[in-house]
């Protein structure tokens, strides 16, 4: 038995399944609509793999005017409907219910329009993360936000999460580099938000639907901002004989003025892991590992290292190396990327996406020690250090109703303590399902009726991405009372 | 809650309780901070105001973290003094919006500037206020006190209402407490200045310097008429157009960005150099908008793709004359127009609906903008989702109602 429940599905939708299939199909190409099980199976998780759930029926539209004749027809019947890009959501925000059906925007993967004198570029939704700064690279241009997955996640999928990366310390997360919206409501009408212009008067939608998890709406089209590529980057990693002798040199780097594009950190297992799968010359040896990259040209890179090598001297640092070749840089930040996969190989993780502010970290290092202890459970802690984001992996098997049991249990105080040391539940990850019952923990019943209604001004039937964000309990006392 | 007073409250507490009131006694209030930009936005007929001046005080400010909260009434400038003494800003330089109607306004809020997104010249390298905004309280129009966002620099943990409440003109909520994203200040800042360039000549001078790796934190090309009420004295006495590009750095990287960037401007004529102290000058008056202050000409703030921004003058100015200035690398621009009863709104509306921008008529008679408007008029399916925004926030439309679009 699952510990987070899926929301129950509606009989009177069950019931006409066939017939809703059928509608689809009438409304699609006859490819663009999959009801057959071993089609659907592959929507049934996202990368919380530990939930599953078939769903009604999977579409996959190339237009937006496709996607506003399903929302229409869905709306008209009231089904669910679950907005999906490339399924990496961590916290279940793809996660379908019985009863929805899942409208995947894997098709529409078009770049419809760059623009280099005025740095953006129009997108459908459909398209990978990188595939964006791909399709301006050969101008030196680049997408700023990079989260871990940027090889396969969506653009829609960043938009819903609000998703950051390593290099957001610099450039900012996905709301600050969205400039317009094209969205499908879940009545099938489409709007559009700002454009190519920046900061248009009114209200400000874009931060509204920027991380929303697709609840207010299908986006179909984004106007992206571009930015120029810096002349080169270089990383240097330093370790420390303890994370607080980690966390306090961060601090000084950014009490000395200077913010690097990215300041990572590492503790001892993931470093052990991170290496065995990179082969990207960690040091084994350490506590802990800072990966700090710097950005500009030539000189100013090696001034900046040398300056934060000068820094890191007063921290006692037992290794410093600064990358010596492209190679070298790619093995480091190939490491860093993939450390959740690397994990992966070795172990089931559950990856949490705590916020803790700088200053707290030995604090919520020796806090996650014990509670993974406590319940007997091992963890490795990868920490974007510049922002506070923190993402303990607890390891625990998957087979092991037990096991997995208590990983989520140390997952939930973990995230508890980072609320209390003046945090958040998430940084980058989303809600989810995953953390929807721990709202309540960072705000009370007013914050949450707040947003509640924010909602309802978008989808005032609930009917996109059900289930998510908000308890359970609260959702329906919510509903009774606007019924 | 008596009409036409104006109550001070001094705690969040004491706001939501006066929020509470008014509901109950159906007065519509005016919500204000210092009243510096109360001749912005539509005029608004009220019972009573609520000013959030005595609401102040830095309430956490931790260097090395780059954050800082306040309370929604602070000073600006007391936090702007705090930040300087740590040699740190708010990065998104606060544009003086309200010295575009009287050179003598007065100190601004933070909630006031806030609640305008009143971003100043690094907008296009930075972003804006809104960006820097990672977490708030307030009280909305049924007086319950909400908060969202938190002091942390990510976090997506619900809806980002903190950030969304920024630019809203106090029509949703009354800003109680703002904790903002700060950045260290640049140890060096110098400007390149072109002379004389034509306003398309100018633009794409800027799209190019923005355009390039050297990080360019301010764009401005001023026409003439502009350049003449600068408060530096020798730019001011210059007689030409002006066209600035400045890059903000460590002094080595100054150095260099700065030679590399002049290479690359050649064809665009002589280029000249301020130093640290000329180039802080200049970006002052910019963002103060000294140029701005001086003349009672009708005034729009539009925004635009750069790349757009001169045609689009330059089709205003086959139907109306009318005076430019251009930041944000052309992507916004002030626009003076000859008085007239609808401060040329007819004909401008319809211009900027054909370039896909978006104009704010910043300075005009009451009359002209009550009858014109203010903010960009939006397509039917926009203005529902506001009306419904409005009444998820305020249901009794008791906050600052009108401010921003009629029955809003």
């Amino acid at each position: 038995m699952s510990a987070i429940e899926i929301v129950a599905p509606k009989q009177e939708i069950m019931l006409r399944r066939d017939t809703f299939v059928g509608a689809l199909k009438k409304l699609l190409p006859p490819r663009a609509v999959v009801a057959d099980e071993a089609g659907r199976r592959t929507f049934e998780t996202d990368a919380l793999t530990a939930y599953k759930c078939m769903p009604l029926a999977v579409v996959l539209p190339t237009s937006t005017e496709e996607v506003s004749a399903v929302l229409r027809f869905c709306h008209l019947s009231q089904i669910r409907v679950v907005p999906r890009g490339a399924g990496t959501s961590l916290a279940g925000g793809a996660l379908p219910s019985e009863d929805a059906v899942v409208l995947c925007l894997s098709r529409m993967n078009r770049v419809l329009e760059t623009n280099f004198e005025s740095r953006y570029v129009r997108v459908e939704t459909g398209i990978t993360n990188l595939g964006v700064s791909n399709a301006v690279a050969a101008a030196k241009f680049f997408y700023a936000p990079d989260p871990s997955s940027q090889l396969a996640c969506s653009i829609g999928g960043n938009i819903g999460m609000n998703s950051g990366g390593a290099h957001c310390l610099k450039y900012g997360v996905t709301v600050n580099n969205v400039l317009g919206l094209k969205m499908v409501m879940m009545n099938g009408d489409i709007v559009e938000f700002g454009g190519p212009h920046l900061d248009a008067g009114g209200y400000d939608f874009l931060s509204l639907i920027v991380g929303s998890e697709g609840q207010f709406g299908v986006v179909t089209e984004a106007t992206l901002r571009i930015l120029r590529q810096s002349e080169g980057a270089r990383p240097m990693m330093i370790g420390f004989a303890s994370s607080e002798a980690a966390g306090a040199c961060v601090a000084a780097i950014i009490g000395r003025g200077i913010v690097p594009v990215a300041m990572e950190f590492m503790d001892r297992p993931a470093i052990k892991v991170c290496e065995e799968f990179a082969q990207a010359g960690y040091p084994l040896d350490v506590e802990a590992l800072l990966i700090i990259e710097v950005e500009g040209s030539e000189d100013e890179i090696q001034s900046l290292l040398g300056q934060i090598e000068e820094i890191a001297a007063d921290f006692s640092p037992q290794m410093l190396r600064v990358s010596q070749s492209e190679a070298e840089s790619a093995a480091i930040w190939k490491g860093r990327k993939a450390a959740f996969g690397a994990i992966g190989r070795i172990s089931d993780y559950y990856c949490m996406d705590g916020v803790i502010p700088l200053a707290s970290l030995p604090a919520a290092l020796t806090g996650i020690a014990e509670i993974c202890q406590q319940h007997a459970l091992q963890v490795a802690n990868i920490f974007h250090a510049g922002d506070g984001n923190l993402h303990p992996l607890i390891l625990y098997n998957a087979n092991d109703q037990d096991e997995k049991r208590r990983a989520e249990l140390c997952g939930e105080k973990i995230l508890k303590l980072c609320v209390a040391l003046g945090g958040c539940l998430t940084g980058e990850h989303g809600v989810g399902i995953e953390k929807r019952e721990l709202m309540s923990v960072q705000f009370n019943d007013v914050d949450l009726a707040q947003q509640m209604r924010v909602k309802s001004v978008f989808d005032p039937d609930w009917l996109l991405n059900p289930g998510k964000v908000f308890p359970l309990k609260a959702q329906e006392a919510y509903l009774a009372r606007a019924r | 809650m008596h009409v036409s007073e104006t109550y001070f409250p001094r705690s969040e507490e004491d706001l939501a309780g006066l929020v509470s009131d008014a509901v109950a006694k159906s007065v519509p209030l005016e919500i204000c901070g210092n009243r510096t930009k109360s001749a912005l936005g539509r005029p608004i007929q009220v019972g009573a105001r609520i000013s959030t001046r005595d609401m102040r005080g830095v309430t956490l400010y931790e260097p090395n973290e780059l954050v800082i909260s306040a309370r929604s009434g602070t000073p600006l400038a007391e936090i702007e003094t705090l930040l300087a003494a740590n040699n740190q800003e708010l990065v998104f330089e606060p544009c003086a919006l309200e010295r575009a109607l009287t050179a003598d306004a007065g100190e601004p809020t933070l909630g006031g500037v806030v609640a305008t997104n009143a971003s100043g010249p690094r907008r296009i390298l930075r972003g804006a206020a809104r960006d820097h905004v990672i977490g708030a309280r307030a009280v909305n129009g049924s007086g319950e006190v909400i908060k969202s966002g938190g002091r942390v620099m990510k976090n997506v943990t619900g809806y980002d209402i903190a950030r969304a409440l920024a630019g809203s003109w106090g029509t949703l909520a009354v800003l109680s407490e703002i904790t903002l994203k700060v950045l260290p200040k640049a140890e060096e800042a110098r400007t390149l200045v072109c002379l004389n360039l034509t306003d398309e000549g100018a633009v794409s001078a800027m799209c190019r310097a923005v355009g390039s790796a050297y990080e360019v934190s301010g764009a401005v090309h001023l026409q003439q008429p502009f350049v003449e009420r600068l408060s530096v004295p020798d730019i001011a006495a210059i007689g030409q157009a002006v066209t600035a590009l400045r890059i903000e750095n460590f002094s080595a990287s100054v150095d260099y960005r700065l030679g590399r960037l002049h290479q690359d401007l050649k064809t665009f004529g002589t280029i000249y150099e301020l130093d640290n102290v000329r180039s802080g000058a200049f970006w002052s008056d910019i963002r103060r908008l000294q140029f701005l202050t001086g003349s009672d000409w009708p005034l729009w703030r539009i925004t635009a793709a750069p790349h757009q921004g001169a045609r689009l003058v330059s089709a205003l100015w086959a139907q109306m004359e009318c005076r430019a200035a251009y930041d944000w690398s052309g992507g916004l621009i002030w626009l003076e127009v000859p008085p007239s009863t609808d401060a040329s709104g007819t004909v401008l509306r319809r211009l900027i609906a054909e370039f896909q921008a978006d104009a704010f008529l910043v300075r005009a008679s009451a009359a002209a903008r009550a009858s014109v408007g203010v903010f960009q008029p939006l397509a039917e399916v926009n203005m529902n989702l506001i009306r419904r925004l409005k009444e998820a926030f305020d249901p009794h439309r008791i906050l600052n109602p009108g401010r921003m679009y009629p029955g809003i």
